[in-house]
């Protein structure tokens, strides 16, 4: 990880490229979660907070682990997670990505299935208004060993007006044969007929947008508490409220 | 003396630059309610989505006025701070937005619109639990997404849900007896008629007599190829099943 990254890196495909220079080169953060622990960590991302990271996180035979981000705070952003999975272990990902201005929003997440009966649920959810780009490329890759596998990864991605940029590449890549693996991609626009719906009722159109986004965006924070998602909720409705 | 709650003068409006609606003139007045009946491809619905101000609706011509101002220039949440309502022929399902959020910030909105005081948490739940009481339908499906799983009887009898909080001072039900069987068509018959009073009036525009047994309307008009071309007593509907349109155009 030492080489700069060029357009011929898969991963960097759709990068800043000139973002990533000023950045570079990135130390690994390595996350370990022990055999039958659990970790659970929130990241919400600021204007000062690192452009880029690139964690590897581990999680131990019967562990658990679960991130939930909100992206949003700073002119490029790429975030890294390099999951290998145990037998038996869980990974959970709900991600928020909201785009705006000349933004560019990455997350980059390879999950490797290393054990057998390990499960992991990826939910990321992605708005782009101005000129902004936000780009998901999240591969699951399967090992002979690791049978009854039950993955998930779902990316949904709306956008604002028309100068913005969503970028999708899922990538499954399995080599066990008793394995459950589901993935889709989505790339639109908010829901006319809902917008109307509101406004005939007397929601003024921007409160409609905000509404309907922000109804969009609640899958990535599914199964979180409801102080947590109150907390986060504010996070999402400031960055929102800059999209708009 | 009756007050007029709505006029339409010689109303033209076009889809896709194709005129659907093509000199329609109505009055309602305060107290009143009128049903608009024609065949499949009459102009009814757009004309509701004329009133509401849908976006493609594109009037070419005439005017509305209700209740003595200009509705034509508003955009559509303005019409509906005014007091106008549109019973949709096919609610939309919104997932991610719950039927408490969506009908408070509704309210509220249009309370601010109109420099009224927003209603409290505890004020919105009194008004929303009675309305979904009146209306037979279960509380509990008021905290579910906004028609999301929702058969289509409960979907109409959430519109009307919705018009018993909302107070609109004219309901413009689009078809809202479709999809309703027997027993749902009698709720929401009632929700309608409970809704009627001196001050307050509603357009139903429907294609069958059915609803107009349970909604005695004080005028039935007939709409064929984007004009009223005949108007009458409630005991129109009783014709126009018996002898068809046709009969009515030659």
């Amino acid at each position: 990880m030492s080489a700069l990254p060029t357009r011929k890196d898969e991963a960097f495909r759709y990068s800043d490229l000139a973002a990533v220079a000023r950045h570079w080169p990135v130390a690994v953060e390595p996350v370990v979660v022990a055999a039958g622990e659990s970790h659970a960590e929130v990241i919400v991302s600021t204007a000062d907070s690192p452009a880029i990271r690139h964690l590897a996180i581990d999680v131990g035979a019967g562990a658990a682990c679960r991130y939930t981000i909100i992206d949003g705070g700073r002119d490029y952003g790429r975030l890294a997670l390099d999951v290998t999975l145990h037998e038996g272990a869980d990974f959970a990902l709900g991600c928020v990505l909201i785009g705006t201005g000349a933004q560019t929003l990455e997350l980059v997440t390879t999950v490797r299935h290393a054990g057998p009966g390990a499960t992991s649920r990826q939910i990321v959810r992605a708005v782009a208004g101005g000129a902004a780009t936000t780009t998901y490329l999240g591969q699951v890759a399967v090992a002979r060993e690791a049978q009854k596998t039950d993955s998930s990864q779902s990316f949904k991605a709306i956008l604002l007006n028309r100068g913005a940029t969503a970028n999708a590449k899922p990538e499954l890549e399995i080599f066990a044969d008793d394995v459950k693996c589901a993935h889709g991609a989505a790339i639109g626009e908010l829901d006319r007929n809902a917008l109307f719906y509101l406004t005939s009722r007397g929601v003024p159109p921007a409160q409609a947008r905000a509404l309907l986004t922000r109804a969009f965006l609640s899958d990535a924070l599914e199964g979180l508490d409801e102080a947590a998602v109150e907390t986060l909720d504010a996070a999402i409705t400031a960055r929102l409220e800059a999209a708009a | 003396m009756s007050t007029p709650m709505l006029i339409i003068d010689n109303l033209h409006a076009e889809v896709d630059g194709k005129p659907i609606l093509k000199g329609l003139s109505l009055t309602v007045n305060a107290g009143e309610v009128h049903a608009i009946m024609g065949p499949n491809g009459a102009g009814k619905s757009t004309l509701s989505y004329v009133l509401a101000g849908r976006d493609g609706y594109e009037v070419t011509g005439g005017s509305v006025t209700f209740r003595g101002e200009d509705l034509l220039g508003r955009a559509p949440h303005e019409r509906a701070a005014a007091g106008l309502f549109l019973g949709l022929q096919y609610p939309v399902e919104i997932p991610g937005v719950s039927n408490l959020l969506f009908l408070r910030t509704a309210l509220n909105a249009q309370r601010t619109l109109r420099g009224e005081p927003e209603v409290s948490g505890a004020e919105f739940m009194k008004l929303a639990r009675a309305a979904a009481e009146k209306l037979g339908l279960p509380f509990d499906m008021m905290k579910r997404a906004v028609n999301q799983g929702f058969s289509g009887g409960e979907k109409k009898r959430n519109e009307m849900v919705q018009m018993h909080v909302l107070k609109p001072w004219l309901a413009v039900l689009d078809e809202t007896d479709s999809g309703l069987d027997i027993d749902a068509l009698r709720v929401v018959s009632d929700g309608i008629n409970a809704m009627r009073s001196p001050e307050h009036a509603t357009l139903l525009i429907t294609h069958y007599q059915r609803l107009l047994d349970y909604v005695v309307p004080d005028h039935i008009h007939v709409l064929m190829d984007g004009r009223i071309v005949h108007s009458g007593g409630a005991d129109l509907a009783h014709r126009l099943e018996a002898e068809g349109y046709s009969a009515l155009a030659a």
